[in-house]
């Protein structure tokens, strides 16, 4: 498979997200932003990813693979900058516009697993699933998932927490639950009720959401 | 060595730390499994071989970093206490977590002496702690303690007396954090009652305090040094300094855990403990139970019991039928002032209204009501209901925590307003106060409700209905309205307990205490005001001006009365609706609006004034004026409702 530009990417994006998410089948040039008889539209032409009535474009069958793949990048090098790197702000958007770029196959799937298979990126948009999650269903690898999608039993060891104001997370850290502790579940509702040691500790879904951890096999 | 010895206890909430107290100076605190109820200091003494050993206890803290205003309380206490020794208590079950703790005090380079204390809950579990080793590694002496039991007392005392230290631990915090230290400490010139290395590391957290303090002691240019070194430091960490230290502490204290301690099989946990620990916090069983729990020890003990048949036998047998009449007779005679007469024995006076409401009515209640709250306390139910509660109260602005201002506002609102302080945000407090303010009758009034209601089921039912539904719906506008961080809840649930009879009694003995200090007082005050504004014309004069809004109301004219007797305590407006009641000089549907208004009318002066105590005058006005005028206007409402609806009850 030859790689395309940057720019060709952002175009197969864009027609993707209009027509999975908007319901538009096609895009005018004018809403895409290129020129009719630019050098992009040649390319994907060439490489019959799109088609082209009058002043519309639409998405081939191949176009609408590699659209999923360029969005289901640019969620996770998104959800990859929050959780991880902790950037806030409209940093999140333009950096996560480079990183997908190079998020190449194989890579991107890594990044997934470290992620635990996110649904949604921080924005609240699907993340299209990568054959990693489709075999995480069947496998259940061991990865880094919030507190919340643990289950009754399920033990793992806390890897970071975050989106807690500082004042909060201080007090979460004298109790104990900070990086490193192995947790246990012992019951997900009303509250989420967990183990550390010999101390139990109920939360909310807010604190469940907030602390991720890799979950363990006995 | 001195005479008079000086000893700090310290430790996380909830190690023991009150029950150690207690057991070390025979005398009795509160003792709490719910973190953060110890606000106060506690000071006993003891003589040991001839030596004055005297004790304080301090508020629960974490970290050397205060959260909380406790914390500060504490802290302020290790720093310029001038204590000898610092006797740091942790649970022998969590010694992981506790440890962070411990290494911050052994920081300051005071006296400390490590109790490892439940022991006994210790090794139920099947921890085998080494007491040896551990002493070994922190340098200070550890001992072995069940405070309950009193095992281990004697060796602390000795230990006191006796003190050595080995080789303090020193944490291998980061180089970087490690350096910082070091130049910090060599540029505080000034004598500190700590050591500089726990001031240099409160100096990279950003402590306020602190930085004041040297600030103060070293000057301008020294401050602004120690800022750029912190700052350096910072730069290096993607967290916050404090978060990096902890985290490393927490890491070198699994370690130490590790060393120290062996897990063998579990001998026979408890499994009837065991069985109730999961079922009252069970997503199903743990509403019925939830249910059971306040039907036999609210409804039951408290309302049937307290409320009914010991406030009949001691308002009937030993108030009317013997003490009564006799002081009654006693003063007649003796006295032959009508205005005194008035003010002690009449309808309104201080004895026949006043003490008699005191002790015949609210005494019984309110202890049967602290009584149950002290084996809800002690049992470890407490936390758990903040679970249950947890997804409901985020509904109305709060989390599951609330649950123990707002239990306890059942007994007494005032002592609860007082108790909302360990809420997390201040828009929960404020929440909180509103609720207890409006809609939460304390157990006296609750008493006194029940009696003049519970003539008639659809009375009863839709007095408790109404207020159940302006409770949720304030609480959910307030929430709504009310701006402020985003709470979140956490809290740590300890184990089943079974409560001990003794330190019930004496939880219950010290909350008496406190009530009756604080509103005793109030009753003979009221019973004053009544008796002075009854002979000086002034109340016929605000009865007047009060009848003509209650008009509009429906309500009859010796209804002012009672409001403006509410206006005093709220139960003594509803005792004078129970005695008007019994006169039948109302019907249904009017005591339902009075006994509505009344619930939510302004609480009783103690409450308001600790309402401003806690929230300040303005916010605390503020709730007050909004209370006044809400429960006229649902008054209002619900007059037009009945007579819309031509309802007759």
């Amino acid at each position: 498979m030859s790689l395309l530009t940057e720019k060709l990417e952002e175009i197969l994006e864009m027609l993707w997200i209009a027509k999975k998410e908007r319901n538009k089948d096609n895009l005018n040039f004018n809403v895409l932003g290129v020129e009719k008889g630019a050098e992009e539209i040649k390319e994907l032409l060439e490489k019959k990813l799109i088609n082209v009535n009058d002043d519309n474009v639409n998405l081939t069958e191949d176009g609408m693979t590699k659209g999923e793949n360029v969005v289901r990048r640019h969620r996770l090098a998104e959800k990859l900058l929050v959780d991880v790197i902790d950037v806030s702000g409209s940093a999140i958007h333009d950096t996560a516009c480079k990183l997908e770029h190079y998020l190449k196959e194989g890579i991107e799937d890594k990044v997934c697993t470290l992620l635990g298979h996110p649904k949604t990126c921080p924005h609240g948009n699907p993340i299209p699933p990568g054959p990693c999650c489709k075999l995480e269903m069947k496998v259940g690898d061991k990865y880094v998932v919030p507190l919340s999608q643990l289950k009754f039993g399920q033990k793992g060891k806390i890897v970071y927490i975050q989106g807690i104001a500082d004042k909060n997370l201080q007090s979460l850290a004298s109790l104990g639950i900070l990086p490193g502790a192995t947790i246990k579940v012992k019951q997900t509702f009303p509250s989420y009720l967990f183990a550390i040691g010999n101390s139990e500790f109920a939360v909310d879904k807010t604190v469940a959401e907030a602390v991720y951890v890799r979950i363990e096999k006995d | 060595m001195k005479d008079k010895i000086k000893v700090l206890l310290v430790g996380n909430p909830n190690v023991g730390k009150s029950a150690l107290f207690n057991a070390l100076t025979g005398k009795y605190v509160t003792v709490s499994n719910y973190p953060g109820t110890t606000v106060e200091i506690t000071e006993g003494s003891i003589v040991y071989k001839n030596k004055e050993i005297n004790i304080i206890d301090t508020p629960g803290m974490y970290s050397m970093l205060p959260i909380s205003e406790e914390e500060r309380v504490a802290r302020n206490l290790i720093f310029n206490g001038g204590a000898d020794f610092i006797i740091n208590v942790i649970d022998a079950k969590n010694i992981a977590r506790m440890l962070p703790l411990t290494i911050q005090l052994i920081e300051t380079g005071l006296n400390i002496i490590v109790v490892l204390n439940m022991m006994d809950e210790a090794e139920r579990k099947g921890l085998n702690i080494n007491v040896n080793i551990l002493s070994e590694i922190l340098g200070v002496p550890v001992i072995p303690a069940v405070s309950i039991k009193k095992i281990g007392i004697k060796q602390i005392l000795e230990t006191i007396l006796n003190y050595k230290t080995g080789n303090k631990f020193s944490s291998p915090y980061d180089t970087e954090i490690l350096d910082s230290i070091n130049k910090i400490s060599a540029m505080l010139k000034n004598n500190y009652p700590i050591s500089k290395s726990t001031i240099s590391l409160l100096l990279i957290q950003s402590d306020n305090d602190v930085y004041k303090k040297v600030l103060e002691q070293e000057g301008q240019d020294v401050i602004e040094e120690i800022e750029q070194i912190r700052r350096n430091l910072s730069s290096i960490f993607k967290t916050s300094i404090d978060y990096i230290l902890a985290q490393k502490r927490q890491l070198i204290c699994e370690e130490i855990a590790q060393k120290v301690t062996q897990e063998k099989k579990i001998t026979e946990e408890n499994r009837i403990v065991r069985f109730i620990s999961g079922i009252t916090i069970h997503p199903v069983f743990g509403y019925p139970i939830l249910l059971l729990v306040l039907y036999y020890g609210l409804y039951k003990f408290v309302g049937e019991f307290g409320a009914g048949t010991l406030v009949d036998y001691i308002e009937t047998e030993i108030f009317e039928n013997i003490l009564l009449p006799y002081v009654v007779n006693f003063i007649e005679k003796s006295i032959s002032s009508d205005l005194i007469k008035e003010l002690l024995i009449r309808d309104y006076g201080v004895i026949t209204l006043g003490i008699k409401y005191a002790i015949a009515i609210i005494f019984p209640i309110v202890t049967t009501f602290f009584l149950f709250f002290s084996i809800l306390e002690d049992s470890g139910y407490l936390p758990r209901l903040a679970l249950l509660m947890d997804r409901f109260f985020k509904k109305i602005g709060l989390t599951g925590k609330a649950v123990i201002p707002l239990v306890l506002g059942l007994g007494c609102d005032t002592m609860a307003t007082m108790v909302t302080r360990t809420l997390n945000t201040k828009k929960e407090r404020i929440i909180a106060t509103i609720l207890l303010s409006l809609a939460i009758p304390c157990s006296a009034q609750l008493g006194v409700m029940l009696a003049v209601l519970s003539h008639s089921k659809a009375l009863l039912f839709s007095w408790i209905f109404i207020l159940i539904a302006i409770f949720i719906l304030v609480g959910y506008l307030s929430g709504k309205i009310i701006k402020g961080e985003k709470n979140i809840f956490f809290v740590e649930i300890p184990p089943v307990r079974i409560p001990k009879l003794s330190n019930i009694f004496m939880k219950t003995y010290t909350r008496l205490i406190w009530y009756f200090k604080e509103v005793m007082p109030l009753f003979i005050y009221a019973s004053l005001f009544i008796w002075l504004g009854r002979i000086t014309k002034i109340f016929d004069l605000l009865i007047e001006v009060i009848a003509y809004p209650l008009k509009f109301i429906g309500l009859p004219h010796a209804s002012a009365k009672i409001f403006l007797f509410g206006f005093f305590r709220r139960d003594y407006g509803a005792a004078g609706l129970y005695d008007l009641h019994k006169e039948g000089l109302f019907n249904n549907n009017e005591l339902l609006i009075m006994a509505v208004m009344l619930t939510l009318f302004l609480p009783c002066i103690a409450q308001f004034i600790m309402t401003i105590k806690e929230r300040g005058l303005k916010t605390g006005l503020k709730i007050a004026g909004f209370v006044l005028t809400f429960s006229i206007f649902i008054g209002y409402l619900l007059h037009i409702f009945l007579e819309v609806f031509n309802i007759r009850l």
